[in-house]
């Protein structure tokens, strides 16, 4: 088949990397400011009071402007798989491409129609249908997240599918398998939880620098009792999901789970790493321990990956290597019989073509023996199975350190609304401002585990990057990259600038 | 589900369905045509923001489209989507960064402090109206004219011209289609803002706009439309898949399936009637006539491709590469899922044209603009 050079694939990577991680920039906002918006103009329409109308749309004022960027960085990823990712398009786009097509057809119709009437239908239709337009902006950008996790799980654990030798590809066989996989379904939940999480740091965030300034006192502390109560209910939500997850990612992605952890040796009664700092002079195969200090929660890990205190965790090594106590199969076997059936993958084309059917069948056998490892015959050497540990290691490690912390604040600031002693609290204001930003670090590193800590699989054993990508020159990718480096940060800071000045303004301000 | 419904079948269906995105994306590039009049028909900074706000209002619609088109491309022809946004990388970059820019300048080029000033949002606006749909129009036309790719036979696909797909812009006949849908789109746009605006002094320029676009567009159709009908196309056999060329295949294909030149000149008559309506009778609800008449005969251009064992995208590189609607499809069942899922399309389509009516009831003014308190 064909393989790339190493350049291509970096470069590819590196732009998915950099469009995703803009894109993902502006969708948990949206996923959860439109949920808080739409339970502030239902306050408004149940008791008419019109000052939650003015701070619902102040609250949409905002919304409006990461909308825009979030469409903006949006519209690329679409097109992406099949521009960059073109040879992954084909193998897989009869099972991909159904979610992504969904999803445009339910979701993002539904928001772009009802979001111009929550914008500019306030004089124009009925209180009601004002209202309604403003929960199905909510329900149609929470779609929009569902297909695409759907899909994102796919690639994670793929399932409901079978190869055809024929088409050389794989074909859906079960559209329900694959909507409910066990991943997808956790990946929605702890995404659009972790949407909501962000969206309440940042109304907290900017209710906070009012309240530091001495403004808009009324409208900062109403705003922040929404506000927490909503990002104390669904932290609790994101911790259970994200519990889900590891649970998943155990069972499914046994390598990138132990990249999380650090774990080079499996072991029964794995603890987890609360802090830890990892040496990065360890290779694969040596003897010295991975890390230089970790502060380490006993049996934690085997409880989280198998529910079970005394469970045992494969490490790196043994998934790398092998381990035969616990029937673990070494890459290398893996490989060999993944090299099998790609020979004999295109053996079957050749005499299919020659139309020597019996051989043909024969070829067909060996593979369908071996197919299941398909994907190991496109590595170089098994090394290539393991992911970059340091980067999943400090970036699942920061998601959680900042989830908890998270609700420690949230708690916080429920307590103090409630008893009306927020504003005296000046160090708890500028704690709730310095987190925002934070809760986008935490955003970033959940996608890093997620996408860094599955190479180098595109579709988890199915498919490595190397094959995936387009067959285009390196220096093609690599003038699309900078271009999107200077767009998006262009817009970045422009989006910024426009959304300071507008919180600067005011609910009573300009709009 | 489908029992006795052939792949066949499900694969015409969906040609179909992107053949109609297709024709519903060119009458929404009013939208973009629309953008590229701000200078020509606002004269003023009020006339200006009436114009934005008039577009501003639906500017979703055309960029939705698109994505609604990708992705129903991924879906139902993913072989097509791999080869030619992977081969023809360049031109289809282009493009989205077209779109990009598009996304933003709407809600940021009256805002405050917004970093580059309204007037770079205003050229951002220019140029996803212009150079988009021109190159759209070009992307397009490789459907006729063909692309400089090859497919192995594990069906991976490269490209053999390393400008990616940039070549197609040597093509007299790409080139002629960018710009008749440019014409095309402005003309809509024109339409959409005779119909939706109500202020006397741009409906003195939209006239004068309208009758020019129309004679551009007007000659490039019938150059275009003569061209496909007679160049050289595609055919493939029945039954061994091979592929060759045949003089006037388009023509045949209309010759073959009358219904298709039926709907044709429906959409052309209509389209006619619609630019005399405007013009001589100064009827504002043309709009529905043009677009119309554009859906029907964008629709039945492109479909008019899949149909008669066509290669509705020809390879230039190795003839045997051409894709078409058999050998680029989705498999018996993604298709067969997908079309329970197109039942949709009626429900969208019902809500998106309720809620429009809803919220166009009343003319737009300068004096509306004003007094409402979210505008763009
Ligand atoms: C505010 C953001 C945020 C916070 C505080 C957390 N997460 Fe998270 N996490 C995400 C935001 C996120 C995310 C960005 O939404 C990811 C990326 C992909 C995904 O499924 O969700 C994610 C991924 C992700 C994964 C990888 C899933 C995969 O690879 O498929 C795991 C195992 C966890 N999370 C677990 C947790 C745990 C145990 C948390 C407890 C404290 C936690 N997350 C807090
Ligand atoms: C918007 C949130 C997302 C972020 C921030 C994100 C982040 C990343 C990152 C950091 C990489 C690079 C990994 C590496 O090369 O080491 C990557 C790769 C990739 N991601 Fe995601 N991802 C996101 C969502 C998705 C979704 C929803 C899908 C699929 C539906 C997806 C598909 C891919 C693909 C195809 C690649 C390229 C191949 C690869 O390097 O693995 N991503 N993403
Ligand atoms: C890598 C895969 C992804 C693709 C192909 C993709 C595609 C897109 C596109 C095309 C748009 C513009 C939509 C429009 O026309 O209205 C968009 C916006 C959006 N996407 Fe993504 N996206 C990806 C990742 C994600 C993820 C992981 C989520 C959520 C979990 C998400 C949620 C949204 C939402 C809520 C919007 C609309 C609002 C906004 O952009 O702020 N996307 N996306």
């Amino acid at each position: 088949m064909m393989e790339h050079s190493e350049l291509l694939i970096d470069w590819s990577r590196a732009q998915f990397a950099l469009t995703a991680l803009y894109h993902w920039l502006f969708v948990p906002l949206t996923l959860g400011l439109t949920f808080i918006v739409a339970i502030m103009e239902t306050i408004y329409v149940k008791t008419g009071d019109e000052w939650w109308k003015k701070t619902t749309k102040f609250w949409m004022g905002l919304l409006a402007i990461n909308f825009a960027i979030g469409l903006a960085t949006g519209i690329i990823m679409e097109f992406e798989f099949g521009t960059n990712w073109s040879n992954y398009s084909w193998i897989v786009g009869d099972i991909f491409g159904a979610p992504l097509a969904i999803e445009g057809l339910m979701a993002f119709f539904m928001e772009s129609t009802f979001f111009a009437v929550m914008f500019f239908g306030w004089n124009k239709v009925s209180k009601k249908m004002h209202l309604t337009s403003t929960w199905l902006v909510a329900i149609g950008s929470n779609l929009s997240a569902l297909w695409i996790l759907v899909a994102n799980g796919w690639m994670q654990h793929p399932v409901g599918m079978h190869f055809n030798p024929d088409t050389a590809r794989n074909e859906m066989e079960d559209f329900w398998a694959v909507f409910f996989n066990p991943n997808a379904v956790s990946k929605f939940l702890h995404t659009v939880s972790s949407g909501y999480v962000l969206a309440s740091l940042f109304v907290i965030g900017v209710s906070a620098w009012y309240l530091l300034k001495k403004r808009e006192v009324l409208f900062a502390k109403r705003s922040i009792i929404v506000a927490s109560s909503f990002g104390l209910l669904t932290s609790l939500f994101l911790l259970t999901s994200g519990d889900e997850s590891a649970f998943n990612v155990a069972q499914q992605q046994p390598m990138k789970l132990a990249a999380m952890e650090g774990l080079y040796k499996g072991e029964e009664r794995a603890g987890i790493i609360v802090i830890g700092l990892l040496d990065n002079t360890k290779v694969l195969g040596d003897e010295k321990a991975p890390f230089h200090f970790k502060v380490e929660i006993p049996n934690a890990l085997s409880f989280l990956g198998y529910h079970s205190l005394s469970a045992f965790v494969p490490g790196i090594h043994d998934l790398v290597y092998g381990n035969e106590k616990h029937e673990i199969m070494s890459v290398a076997q893996k490989m060999e019989k993944g090299k099998l059936a790609v020979e004999a993958l295109s053996d079957y084309k050749k005499y299919k073509k020659e139309n020597n059917s019996q051989k043909a069948k024969e070829a067909l056998v060996i593979f369908e023996q071996n197919q299941a490892y398909m994907g190991y015959g496109y590595l170089q050497k098994p090394e290539d199975a393991v992911p970059n540990v340091a980067l999943t290691f400090y970036s699942f490690h920061t998601m959680v350190g900042l989830g908890t912390w998270f609700l420690v604040l949230f708690i916080m600031t429920l307590y103090f609304a409630m008893i009306n002693e927020i504003e005296k609290k000046r160090w708890l204001l500028r704690l709730m401002l310095m987190t925002l930003p934070l809760g986008y670090v935490a955003q970033e590193a959940g996608w890093i585990v997620a996408e860094a800590g599955r190479q180098p699989w595109a579709i988890q054993d199915l498919l490595p990057v190397g094959m995936a990508a387009s067959n285009v020159a390196s220096t093609s990718v690599m003038i699309t990259f900078w271009l999107f480096a200077i767009l998006f940060t262009g817009l970045l800071i422009a989006e910024i600038k426009i959304m300071f000045t507008q919180i600067n303004l005011g609910p009573k301000g300009g709009h | 589900m489908f029992d006795s419904i052939t792949l066949y079948h499900l694969e015409l269906y969906w040609w179909f369905i992107v053949s109609l995105l297709g024709g519903l994306f060119v009458f929404m590039s009013f939208i973009q045509g629309g953008q590229t009049l701000l200078y020509t028909l606002g004269k003023t900074e009020d006339e200006r923001d009436l114009i934005i706000n008039s577009l501003g209002r639906k500017w979703e619609l055309s960029f939705t489209t698109l994505v609604m088109f990708g992705g129903a491309i991924f879906a139902a022809f993913p072989l097509f989507y791999s080869v030619s946004f992977g081969g023809a990388y360049f031109v289809w970059m282009a493009i989205l960064f077209c779109f990009i820019i598009q996304a933003v300048s709407y809600e940021y080029r009256k805002k405050p402090n917004n970093f580059f000033g309204h007037r770079f949002y205003e050229t951002l606006l220019f140029i996803n109206g212009s150079l988009g749909i021109f190159l759209i129009g070009v992307a397009l036309a490789t459907l006729y004219t063909g692309g400089n790719f090859m497919v192995n036979e594990m069906n991976l696909s490269h490209w053999t011209k390393s400008s990616y797909g940039l070549e197609a812009l040597l093509s007299p006949f790409n080139l002629a289609f960018g710009v008749m849908l440019l014409a095309l789109s402005r003309i809509l746009g024109v339409l959409y803002f005779y119909n939706n605006l109500d202020e006397e002094h741009i409906e003195l320029r939209i006239l004068q706009t309208l009758k020019n676009n129309s004679l551009i567009f007007l000659a490039l159709f019938l150059w275009v439309v003569g061209m496909m009908l007679f160049q050289e196309g595609y055919n493939y056999d029945e039954m061994t898949k091979v592929v060759n060329v045949e003089s006037m295949k388009i023509l045949h294909n209309f010759l073959a399936y009358p219904i298709l030149m039926l709907t044709l000149l429906m959409g052309v008559s209509m389209l006619l009637y619609g630019l005399y309506r405007a013009l001589n009778q100064k009827q504002k609800d043309a709009i529905w006539y043009v677009g119309i008449g554009t859906i029907l005969a964008i629709t039945t251009l492109l479909f008019v491709l899949g149909v008669n064992h066509t290669a509705f995208y020809p390879s230039l590189a190795d003839l045997q590469s051409s894709l078409t609607i058999e050998n680029s499809s989705g498999s018996y069942y993604t298709l067969s899922v997908m079309s329970v899922v197109s039942l949709l399309v009626p429900v969208v389509f019902g809500y998106i044209f309720m809620v429009w009516r809803s919220m166009d009831k009343t003319k737009m003014s300068i004096d509306e603009v004003k007094s409402d308190p979210h505008h763009y």
